[in-house]
């Protein structure tokens, strides 16, 4: 074998021009597509991160149609307290949740006694909440950001709202909410802090303390409008949620249906639709290089083949196996199509190494100053490499194979 | 002597288009082990089409041949690949050298690529036959790098590197000038004293033909004399 790849690389030697455009282009994909998929995977991660990090947590548990619902936040289909109670077992014994936050929602009115306009607040306890969603502290803009910000009777409002209003942290409003029997209470907060705000459903929400939301929606109960988790392992997402879903599913409703949803994050933000689009985008791009790779290697083996007619005949008259002519081109293909990984490889994580520590920013959305860290899994890496090279030994095959199956004599004859 | 090709009423129809042309018509020989033996005639005679029947590249459309003891009209492409392997080595008119090889390394290769000798028998027999052909000091060079007569040397090499009992040169001196032709001549004829393998090669050439001892002349596909060094001549 050492032999056919000896060869092998002196025949690409040869045509040393002719192997350097084809390694450029198989190069140029490679490099190409590592940084396309590493800076969009960054900004993929960024952004799901945010979105999950910051108000949606990974995984979300409502009473069944809550969310069909969900725009009017309704307190008719919270989960009831022994619901809660069977939710709570079944989280405490799972070792994939790291966390879990339960909250009321609910819309109302917020006033600064000038001027009322509508908010959605988050009713929440404070240490479950950060801890689910640990972003939320980062999105503080003003007022401390810890726990104290969210005693009772603090708010913290959307950086929009206050805005508007022109209040700032320290200043006192008033929240209106109708409850679940269409009775209407009022309740005044401390602004505990403002919150910048961030992309998707949730992100302009206000959140006060749990025992307050209760209090102010006349509540009697421990009742919750929806369960937000946490997970320890993000790459496990659907497995977990299957498995809370599977633990949960034998309560039922009288008609027999499962009394709780189970959601990740995909199913409740929008934006899990860019980052399918970002994954669309990157497999066409695979799809791209691919296609380079096996036009070009193809390209340049049958060119090898054409020139090397009367040389496969030679090596055919004095009795080469057409198996050994097969892996001597075959091998070509494979050395071109390896290398080109190889340096594409190089370049490729040398680029995005560069873009790492060039630290560029870049904002989406009202989100600003976020910094682009493109990153490749070991996995990518792998997937990518081995892709290249296995198109350029099937791209090689053909041809490889026209020059095992030609008989000597022709071959001898070609002029 | 034993014969090593047998070939009885040996013929060779090639189809072009609606027309069939006779490259060799009933052709009957037999030609011994250690011979020095040469195919003469015109151009288009069937010089060609007879070395690669009994070099086992092509197959005959009619009769039989026996090279070795074997019929190898029988033979598929993997046992012909096989059989020439072992038993045949070639010396083509354009000398077809590989190009990427050294002088040793395209000496080596029937050896290593066809039949997977073990390193220091290649090492050792290379060598011999890079003595043998007077071509030691330039072993290390590429083909491109020699002139006519050295890349012939190196194709006599490499055919007998295997100690094939047969060795088919197709015109292998019309690609040289005549001095040097008459020298590869010389150099196959004392290959075959020293190694006792049969060389059997196609010539138009004259002067040539007087370095073969058994002459076959081919005209128009058929065998229409058959002379010996010794004076004999068969028609």
């Amino acid at each position: 074998m050492i032999n056919v790849v000896k060869i092998a690389l002196r025949n690409l030697r040869r045509y040393k021009r002719r192997t350097q455009l084809t390694l450029a282009l198989i190069v140029t994909g490679m490099v190409f597509f590592l940084v396309f998929s590493s800076v969009t995977g960054s900004f993929k991660n960024a952004m799901v991160g945010e979105v999950t990090g910051s108000f949606l947590g990974h995984i979300q548990i409502h009473q069944r149609g809550y969310i069909a619902s969900i725009d009017n936040l309704p307190l008719q289909l919270n989960l009831q307290p022994e619901q809660v109670k069977i939710i709570d077992q079944v989280l405490d014994q799972d070792g994939a949740v790291a966390a879990f936050s339960k909250r009321v929602k609910f819309g109302g009115a917020f006033s600064n006694y000038k001027q009322t306009t509508n908010i959605r607040i988050n009713g929440v306890n404070p240490e479950q909440e950060f801890a689910t969603c640990p972003q939320l502290l980062s999105r503080f803009v003003e007022g401390s950001a810890d726990k104290s910000s969210l005693e009772r009777g603090k708010i913290l409002v959307p950086e929009l709202l206050a805005h508007g209003l022109k209040i700032k942290a320290g200043d006192t409003a008033v929240v209106v909410a109708t409850n679940e029997n269409g009775s209407v209470n009022g309740k005044t907060f401390v602004i505990g802090g403002i919150l910048s705000s961030a992309t998707g459903p949730g992100g302009r929400d206000g959140y006060i303390h749990i025992d307050d939301a209760r209090e102010l929606l006349r509540m009697t109960d421990n009742a919750v409008s929806e369960i937000v988790i946490r997970i320890n392992d993000f790459g496990q997402l659907d497995k977990v949620r299957n498995r809370l879903f599977s633990a949960v599913a034998s309560e039922r409703t009288q008609e027999g249906k499962p009394i709780f949803e189970v959601h990740t994050w995909e199913k409740l933000s929008p934006f899990s639709n860019i980052a399918k689009m970002i994954d669309v985008m990157t497999f066409f791009l695979m799809l791209m290089l691919v296609a380079v790779v096996l036009i070009s290697i193809m390209n340049v083996m049958i060119m090898a083949v054409y020139e090397r007619i009367r040389e496969i005949g030679t090596i055919a008259a004095m009795g080469t196996q057409p198996r050994r002519i097969l892996a001597l081109f075959i091998t070509e293909g494979f050395i071109m199509g390896a290398l080109g990984a190889l340096l594409g490889l190089i370049i490729g994580l040398s680029i995005i190494f560069g873009l790492n520590l060039l630290g560029i920013s870049y904002s989406f959305g009202r989100q600003e100053a976020l910094i682009l860290q493109p990153t490749i899994s070991f996995s990518q890496v792998f997937v990518i490499s081995g892709l290249v090279t296995f198109v350029s030994v099937v791209a090689s095959l053909q041809p490889a194979w026209k020059a095992s199956k030609m008989e000597p004599i022709e071959a001898l004859g070609h002029v | 002597m034993m014969s090593l090709v047998v070939a009885r009423e040996l013929s060779k129809t090639y189809k072009m288009g609606d027309v069939e042309v006779d490259a060799v018509k009933n052709a009957n020989f037999e030609i011994g082990e250690g011979a020095f033996v040469a195919f003469v005639g015109p151009s288009g005679s069937g010089k060609t089409t007879v070395l690669n029947l009994i070099g086992c590249l092509d197959k005959p459309t009619g009769g039989g041949l026996e090279v070795t003891g074997f019929d190898v009209t029988r033979l598929d492409r993997f046992q012909a690949a096989r059989f020439r392997g072992t038993n045949i080595g070639f010396v083509f008119q354009n000398f077809n050298l590989i190009p990427v090889l050294t002088v040793a390394e395209n000496i080596e290769y029937p050896l290593l690529m066809v039949q997977n000798r073990p390193a220091k028998e290649r090492v050792t027999r290379v060598n011999a036959l890079l003595e043998a052909v007077g071509m030691e000091d330039q072993k290390a060079k590429l083909p491109d790098q020699l002139s006519g007569g050295q890349k012939q040397r190196v194709a006599v090499a490499r055919a007998l590197v295997t100690n094939p009992k047969l060795v088919l040169a197709d015109e292998p001196t019309a690609n040289l000038d005549h001095k040097t032709a008459h020298s590869i001549l010389g150099l196959m004829k004392k290959m075959r004293r020293e190694m006792n393998t049969t060389f059997i090669f196609s010539t138009h050439d004259p002067r040539i033909m007087a370095e073969a001892e058994v002459l076959f002349t081919l005209e128009d596909g058929r065998l229409i004399t058959h002379a010996t060094e010794e004076g004999g001549t068969n028609d």
